[in-house]
C-alpha cells in the first residue's frame, strides 16, 4: 500500500521530468544526428566540431578557474559556518542566499556598472585620488571586458552553490569522531586532513559539480562582462539557434558533446570521492 | 498577426476591430530568426507577419510566403516609390513596407577630437578602448565590407575574409562587442562611439544630448520591415484588409509616432509631428539615402562562412 501511495505522490514530478527534461534531451540527441534536416541522418554535425576546439578549451579553463576560486573561498566559509552557534548560522545562510532572491541577469548587469571604466569602483578610486599614485595619465583600472571579469561573474553568481553543500556535509559530521581523534593524540592539522576533509568530500564534489556545470555553459556572463570578446560554449550554442546562421542541428551536436565531456569529467572526479548521494544542498 | 515586441501602437488593433469587425489575435517575436523557426513549425496559423528585408528574401526563396493581391490594398499607392521594388522583393509581390530605418555611427561629441564622417573612425588609434562594435556577424562584418568599398551582400569569399582581417586588426581598439548594452555604454560616456540603429539613436540622444548620429560616407545599411502573408494563412482576405488599414494615414501616423521608426508612406509623413518628420536622423535626404544598401539573404555556404569567420575574429580578440 505504502509503496503505491509513494508512487502516486511521485507521479507529478516524474511527469514534469519526462516532459521538460527527458523529452528535450531526447530531441537534442535526435537533432544532433540530423533528424528533420535536409541531409537526413548524419554524423556531419559532429565531424565539424573540431574547429571549435579553442572555444571548448577556453570555456573549460575559465570554468575551472571559477570553480577553483569558489572552492578556495567557499570551503573555509562553510567550515567556520558549520562550527558557529545556530543563530549565527541562520543569519549567515540568509546572507549567502540573499543575492539569489534577485534575478541573475539583474545582478550581472549590476557588475557591469560596477566594473566599467566610468563605473562605481573606478569613480570611487578617482574620488579618493588613488590614481595619483600612478602618475597623471592613468585614470582608471581596466576591469570589464576581460576574461578576469568573466571569471569574477561566475564566482559571484555560483559561490553559494559551493558553500551550501559543503556546509551541510560538515554540519553532519559527528563531533564524537573528531573527539576520538583528538583523544588518540591527533593535532588539529591531522584532525582536519585525516578526518574532517575526507568526510566532507561528498559536499566538495557536489559543490564542484554545481559550480562547474553552469560556469562552463554560461553565455550571459561572457556577453555582459566579457564584452563579447571571449566567446564561450554557451555563446556558440546560442549563435546556432538565434544567430544569423540558424542551425539547430549543429547547436544540438555541440550541446551534446559538451554534456558528454562534462559528464566524463564528473565521473572521473567522482571516482576519487566517496558516495555522492550523501551530499545534498541542505 | 505576428509582430516584433514593442513594435506597434496596440490601440490601433482596437480601431481596426471596430472598423471592420475582424478580430485581431496579436502575438510578438523577439527577432527574425525566432520568427523563422516558429513559422517552420506552425504554418497556417498566422495571417500577417512583419519580418525584415533579408528574412523576407529568405522566406520568398523557401516559398514560405503568399502573393499579396495589391488590388485589395488601395492604400498601397501611398507608399513612396523609394520603398517599392527593393532588392529583397524586386517584383513587389510578397511584401508591403511597414517601417524603415538606417544603421549609422553614434558618437559622443565631447569624446571625439573631430566629428567622424566615415566608418574609418572606428579604426582610429586615438579612440583605443572607446569603440563599440555590433555583436552580430552580419552587421559587424558589413561595416568592414563598406570600409573596403564592397557590397553588404557580396558572395565573394575573398572579400569577406579581407573584411574580417580588417576587424581582427581593429579588435585591440574595441572596448566591447554589444547589442542593446550600447544604450547604457553610450549614454553614460563609457564609450566614445559605436554603430547602431537610427531609431534607437534618437532615443539615446534624448537622454544624453552630447550624442550625435552620422550616416558614414561609405554608405550604411537601410533596413525595411514589411508586412507579409505566410503560406497557408487561414484568413487571407482579412490579412489584406489589415495591411491596407496599416497603410492608411491615420494608422501609419499614430504608429510611427508611437514606435519612433520611419514610415514609408509619403502622405503619412506629411501628417507627422514636424519635429519627427524633419528629423534628418529618421528621414535623411535623398543623397544620403542613395548611399545606403539593404541586406538581402545570402546563400547558405556564405552564411556558414560568416559563422566561421566570425569565430575567427572572436578567437583573435580573446
Amino acid at each position: 500500500m505504502k509503496n503505491r501511495r509513494n508512487r502516486i505522490l511521485a507521479a507529478p514530478y516524474v511527469g514534469w521530468m519526462a516532459v521538460f527534461v527527458v523529452i528535450p534531451l531526447f530531441l537534442v540527441v535526435l537533432y544532433a544526428f540530423g533528424f528533420d534536416s535536409k541531409e537526413g541522418f548524419t554524423l556531419g554535425n559532429f565531424t565539424q566540431i573540431h574547429q571549435y576546439a579553442g572555444i571548448f578549451a577556453n570555456s573549460f579553463v575559465l570554468a575551472l578557474f571559477a570553480t577553483a576560486i569558489c572552492l578556495l573561498l567557499g570551503y573555509p566559509a562553510a567550515y567556520f559556518l558549520a562550527r558557529e552557534v545556530p543563530a549565527v548560522r541562520r543569519l549567515a545562510t540568509i546572507i549567502i542566499m540573499l543575492p539569489m532572491w534577485m534575478n541573475f541577469l539583474l545582478r550581472t548587469y549590476s557588475w557591469m556598472s560596477l566594473l566599467e571604466n566610468t563605473g562605481l569602483i573606478n569613480r570611487f578610486l578617482r574620488a579618493i585620488h588613488f590614481f595619483d599614485l600612478f602618475g597623471p595619465e592613468k585614470g582608471y583600472f581596466t576591469m570589464i571586458n576581460t576574461p578576469g571579469a568573466v571569471v569574477l561573474g561566475m564566482v559571484y553568481n555560483f559561490l553559494p552553490f559551493m558553500i551550501l553543500p559543503i556546509f551541510s556535509v560538515i554540519d553532519k559530521i559527528d563531533n564524537r569522531v573528531i573527539e576520538a581523534a583528538q583523544d588518540l593524540g591527533a593535532d588539529s592539522v591531522t584532525v582536519f586532513s585525516r578526518i574532517i576533509f575526507p568526510l566532507s568530500l561528498p559536499g566538495v564534489l557536489s559543490g564542484i559539480t554545481m559550480v562547474f556545470i553552469p560556469s562552463v555553459s554560461t553565455f550571459v556572463i561572457s556577453k555582459l562582462l566579457g564584452g563579447g570578446k571571449t566567446i564561450l560554449l554557451g555563446d556558440l550554442i546560442d549563435m546556432q539557434f538565434y544567430g544569423s546562421t540558424y542551425n539547430p542541428h549543429l547547436g544540438s551536436a555541440i550541446s551534446l558533446v559538451m554534456m558528454v565531456l562534462v559528464m566524463a569529467a564528473m565521473a572521473l572526479m567522482n571516482r576519487f570521492g566517496a558516495g555522492e548521494e550523501e551530499a545534498m544542498l541542505f | 498577426m505576428f509582430n516584433w515586441g514593442e513594435y506597434i501602437d496596440e490601440s490601433l488593433l482596437e480601431t481596426f476591430e471596430e472598423q471592420t469587425g475582424i478580430k485581431v489575435n496579436y502575438k510578438t517575436f523577439p527577432d527574425n530568426e525566432t520568427l523563422y523557426s516558429t513559422l517552420q513549425s506552425s504554418m497556417g496559423e498566422y495571417d500577417v507577419i512583419i519580418p525584415s528585408d533579408y528574412m523576407i528574401a529568405r522566406m520568398i526563396d523557401e516559398e514560405m510566403l503568399e502573393r499579396i493581391d495589391l488590388n485589395n490594398i488601395p492604400n498601397y499607392e501611398k507608399i513612396s516609390d523609394s520603398y517599392k521594388h527593393l532588392d529583397y522583393d524586386p517584383g513587389n509581390e510578397y511584401s508591403v513596407p511597414y517601417t524603415w530605418g538606417t544603421v549609422g555611427l553614434i558618437y559622443n561629441t565631447t569624446m571625439v577630437s573631430e566629428a567622424p564622417t566615415s566608418w574609418k573612425a572606428l579604426w582610429d588609434e586615438q579612440y583605443k578602448g572607446q569603440i563599440l562594435m555590433f555583436d552580430n556577424s552580419r552587421d559587424c562584418i558589413g561595416i568592414a565590407l563598406k570600409v573596403l568599398g564592397y557590397s553588404f551582400n557580396t558572395t565573394d569569399e575573398a572579400q569577406i575574409k579581407e573584411a574580417v582581417d580588417l576587424l581582427i586588426e581593429q579588435a585591440p581598439l574595441v572596448q566591447a562587442y554589444v547589442m542593446d548594452q550600447i544604450f547604457d555604454k553610450l549614454e553614460v560616456g563609457e564609450a566614445a562611439m559605436g554603430p547602431y540603429y537610427a531609431g534607437d539613436a534618437i532615443t539615446m540622444m534624448e537622454s544624453n544630448p552630447d550624442l550625435a548620429f552620422v550616416l558614414p560616407e561609405e554608405g550604411a545599411n537601410l533596413f525595411v520591415d514589411a508586412m507579409c502573408i505566410p503560406k497557408g494563412a487561414p484568413n487571407k482576405e482579412n490579412a489584406e484588409a489589415f495591411i491596407n488599414f496599416m497603410c492608411s494615414d491615420e494608422a501609419a501616423v499614430a504608429n510611427c509616432e508611437y514606435i519612433g521608426y520611419s514610415t514609408p508612406s509619403d502622405s503619412a509623413r506629411e501628417k507627422l509631428e514636424p519635429e519627427l518628420a524633419q528629423n534628418p536622423i529618421a528621414y535623411p535626404d535623398e543623397e544620403t539615402l542613395s548611399r545606403c544598401e539593404t541586406f538581402i539573404n545570402l546563400p547558405e555556404e556564405i552564411l556558414k562562412l560568416y559563422d566561421s569567420e566570425w569565430l575567427r575574429l572572436k578567437g583573435a580578440g580573446g
